[in-house]
């Protein structure tokens, strides 16, 4: 670890621990200036936890920072700022009624009277130097969350930050909007700036890094250059032992009809449509994807189809894989649903919102599902005991005890926990909505695994996705929504990335 | 360029707690804490008024439990206060916000007075069973409307059963018109004094503890239904579901909207009862100031008990006991109700605080951070 560069920061021998756990055990990081660093490792490796210490959100317990080889104390965001640092969360932090000037000046400090015009001006000016496409006095709800994004950035910028550090910033994002963020990262890079960037995507990280640094389990495993880094290698640091990166994809098994859309349309409670027309089927045996940009429908076609959203129009036609007749679900509610006998799973994409109770242990989650069961006034904790506990055996959760509130757990485990219980219900459908966002590669292959094998049980699997790569390997066939309307229906054997990247914004004509 | 930054190292570091304490440890912070506050406030008590301290507590002590009959009046407030807070808990627990429990109570007791003078001819068990059923419904039907406009029209539900205790009030002001005994004295009086008709009656009996342990066997049975049906039952798991995430109980199949309705009904129901315990096992009697502000302090218990029924036990109990010992410090030492006030604001005070403590692990900074 001889750095030729000086370094921009550097952490020497950094710990940092939550009670009993070591987040980040003497650590070691160097960002050299001008330079992209990948930050890189597995689920709960204590990547944020790391990147955090830099923000002064929390403060080290050992160890020393240097900024700009000179040594500093941060011990709270502002002396992160002082020292030219700005991190972009996860989670924006942006008011939602202001405009991006206002949320951008917004806890500024400075003698008299505030001028908004000028900070507009300089706001404008950055804009113009990296090529972002904001207004400075647009509403931040008027905004797509790529913008918002970009207003975070300038936030920082704005603020003098020469250091960025970005945290998971591709998450939401498409496709084309990630490439023009890499854009900027790369102009940001030529202006001189030392870039940190915290991903899960190992194509992003060889994209656009010029280093990749690596934890595991809290620990900093090493560095690599990117040009001598791959997929593979990468891979194998963070996880440790060799992992096969292949999305295993048999045919179809004996596809046949298994749930019907026919003309779907809903409207939300403001009355803005949301799917229109909506028309597809998903057969038993296949994995359907969708695929679209954010907000195109997918969390109210998912939602229609599980009970959970008002419909206006349409049918939802299930085939009982048993035979019988066909039954339209519209109108009925989740109760409705499970009584008529159909075995719907589904993985929403608010998983402690909507999929699973936070304040509760794994146990306490299982019986959603199983709660209803038996006669009598009183639950049966047994069963669901016991599924809790194979779940937490085969899937290999982290968690000290089936009763340890899954809000506590990490994402990737809270994932498990909830994927788990669905496939244990032994469904006919089983849909999910992103059900690898934020997730470690070896967590998001074991979902993938476990879809598939439900897809060769004969299962119709919908799997919602956003990472077109992942899409277009893990699919048999691929529905594409844009503004809430099917813009094609595709063999995910056949198209490529491009192709569904069109569909992704080009409205179906209407007519003709 | 920025400047670098010289700011001192935080001397006190606090983290959230990797895992979660084990009870004893949780339940020795907050034993520590009530004692911490016993020491602060006898400081306060030396300031403010120059006395010492532990005879001011002994007062305390000698006020709440110092005689057999004081230790009963103890004991069956804490009945009644557990009571309320037992019937807050689903409520509470459902992120339903009852604030009505004084209406419910007040209901219920008007209920439980009405049987009483109306029916004071049936024989007692039926008379007692009569006063029980009414004032469980009487304190439904006052929770059942909040609920139905929470599920119909999503009103809110804290405005509205704020709302119902005033009507509540009203209610029973009529009513102490109607039954007013003596005329003209603008009180019901002791309701049926001669014959006790529709009195809780001994369970056993020291001479002069009348209707000793009834009230306690009522209130505890209640409370240990209502832990069984919290922890054990498919409504219970219902209410922890919904307090939770509406939207996991949406998905999970369970009708929010007849939960709400079912679970504040029954809530009111209890909060009712609670009014029959006051009537029936202790004043005898009406007022408006028969709730007397109880059905707030219940949310208070309802919370440090962290809607556990069997826990609520303890702090009904704890509030109850600084109550009477502040009263008896008042009259003893001529100070001023305020002033022991301030000593049960102090005690509650640290108990909240305690909970910092118990989610927080803190640390003091030894300094050898920065030059390594």
């Amino acid at each position: 670890m001889i750095a030729l560069a000086s370094c921009a920061i550097k952490m020497e021998n950094v710990t940092k621990r939550f009670g009993k756990v070591v987040a980040n055990a003497h650590i070691n990081l160097e960002l050299r200036e001008g330079e992209i660093l990948s930050l890189l490792g597995e689920n709960g490796s204590g990547k944020t936890t790391l990147m955090n210490q830099l923000s002064g959100i929390y403060f080290p317990d050992e160890g020393q920072i240097y900024v700009h080889d000179k040594p500093v104390t941060i011990a709270s965001p502002k002396d992160a700022f002082d020292n030219g640092i700005g991190m972009i969360h996860q989670h924006f932090k942006l008011v939602d009624v202001f405009t991006a000037t206002e949320n951008i000046v917004l806890g500024l400090e400075g003698e008299g009277k505030f001028d908004l015009k000028a900070a507009s001006a300089k706001i404008s000016e950055i804009c113009e130097k990296y090529g972002f496409d904001i207004k400075p006095d647009q509403k931040i709800y008027d905004m797509s969350v790529s913008q918002k994004q970009t207003v975070e950035i300038v936030k920082v910028l704005f603020r003098g930050a020469d250091i960025l550090i970005l945290d998971e910033p591709t998450a939401v994002l498409t496709p084309q909007e990630t490439d023009k963020l890499f854009d900027i990262m790369r102009a940001m890079k030529k202006d001189g700036k030392s870039l940190i960037i915290i991903t899960h995507k190992l194509h992003e990280v060889l994209d656009v890094s010029d280093r990749v640094a690596v934890l595991r389990k809290g620990e900093y495993i090493g560095d690599v250059l990117t040009k001598d880094a791959n997929q593979q290698s990468l891979t194998d640091m963070m996880v440790g032992h060799s992992v096969t990166l292949n999305i295993d994809r048999p045919e179809p098994k004996d596809p046949k009809p298994r749930l019907e859309i026919k003309n779907l349309t809903v409207y939300d409670e403001l009355g803005v449509k949301r799917l229109d027309d909506v028309t597809f089927t998903a057969m038993g045996g296949e994995i359907l994807g969708i695929a679209g940009v954010a907000g195109s429908g997918q969390k109210e076609l998912l939602e229609s189809i599980a009970g959970l959203y008002p419909i206006r129009s349409g049918e939802i036609l299930f085939h009982d894989p048993e035979g019988g007749t066909q039954k339209d679900l519209v109108g009925m509610d989740p109760l409705d649903i499970k009584k008529t006998g159909v075995g719907m799973a589904f993985v929403p994409e608010d998983r402690l919102g909507m999929g699973l109770v936070g304040t509760m242990g794994m146990t306490g989650n299982m019986m959603l599902r199983s709660w209803r069961k038996g006669k009598g006034l009183f639950v049966d904790k047994k069963e669901p005991e016991q599924l809790a506990n194979t779940i937490w055996k085969d899937l290999e959760v982290v968690t000290p005890s089936t009763s340890f509130p899954v809000r506590r757990m990490s994402g990737g485990n809270v994932q498990k926990v909830l994927v788990g219980r669905e496939i244990a219900q032994e469904p006919a459908v089983l849909m999910s909505a992103y059900a690898v966002r934020g997730l470690d590669i070896n967590t998001s292959y074991t979902i993938y695994n476990l879809l598939t094998a439900e897809k060769m049980k004969g299962v119709a699997v919908i799997y919602v996705g956003e990472d077109l790569d992942v899409l277009l390997e893990l699919c048999d066939r691929l529905v594409v929504l844009c503004g809430g309307q099917v813009s094609g229906v595709v063999d995910a054997r056949k198209i490529t990335k491009e192709e569904v990247g069109l569909l992704m914004t080009q409205h179906r004509k209407e007519g003709a | 360029m920025a400047k670098v930054h010289t700011t001192h190292e935080p001397v006190i570091l606090m983290s959230k707690r990797g895992e979660m304490l084990p009870a004893w440890k949780a339940w020795g912070i907050r034993v520590i804490a009530f004692f911490l506050s016993l020491i602060v406030s006898g400081i306060v008590i030396m300031m403010v008024s120059g006395l010492n301290p532990a005879a001011v507590f002994a007062t305390m002590v000698d006020g709440a439990v110092g005689t057999s009959k004081r230790s009963w009046v103890t004991v069956r407030d804490a009945m009644t206060l557990l009571c309320i807070a037992v019937g807050l808990a689903p409520a509470f627990k459902m992120r339903f916000w009852n604030i009505g429990a004084e209406g419910q109570i007040l209901v219920g007791a008007i209920a439980s007075a009405a049987c009483m003078i109306y029916f004071k001819n049936l024989p007692t068990p039926i008379l007692l069973l009569t006063m029980i059923i009414s004032s469980l419904i009487a304190g439904g039907v006052w929770g059942f409307f909040p609920g139905l406009f929470k599920a119909r029209w999503n009103t809110n539900e804290t405005l509205f059963t704020l709302m119902m205790n005033y009507i509540a009030i009203q209610l029973t002001s009529y009513f102490v018109a109607l039954w007013e005994n003596p005329f003209g004295s603008n009180t019901v009086g002791v309701i049926n004094s001669q014959g006790k008709q529709g009195w809780l009656p001994n369970l056993f009996s020291d001479g002069y503890n009348k209707d000793f342990g009834w009230n306690v066997i009522i209130v505890l049975t209640v409370t240990l239904i209502m832990y069984l049906y919290m922890n054990h039952s498919k409504h219970g798991y219902e209410i922890a579901v919904i307090g939770d995430s509406e939207n996991t109980a949406r998905y999970a199949g369970i009708r929010v909207n007849k939960a709400y309705v079912r679970t504040i009904v029954f809530s009111g129901a209890i909060c009712g009862l609670a009014g029959f315990v006051a009537v029936s096992g202790a004043s005898h009697t009406i007022s408006t100031s028969t709730a007397g502000g109880r059905g707030f302090t219940a949310i208070i218990v309802a919370w440090l008990a962290q809607f556990n029924s069997v826990v609520m036990i303890i702090f009904s109990f704890l509030l109850v006991f600084l109550q009477k010992g502040a009263q008896a410090i008042a009259s003893t030492y001529n100070l001023s109700q305020e002033v022991s006030e301030m000593i049960t604001g102090i005690i509650l005070f640290f108990l909240l605080g305690s909970e910092f403590f118990v989610n927080y692990t803190i640390r003091f900074n030894k300094g050898k951070g920065a030059n390594k």
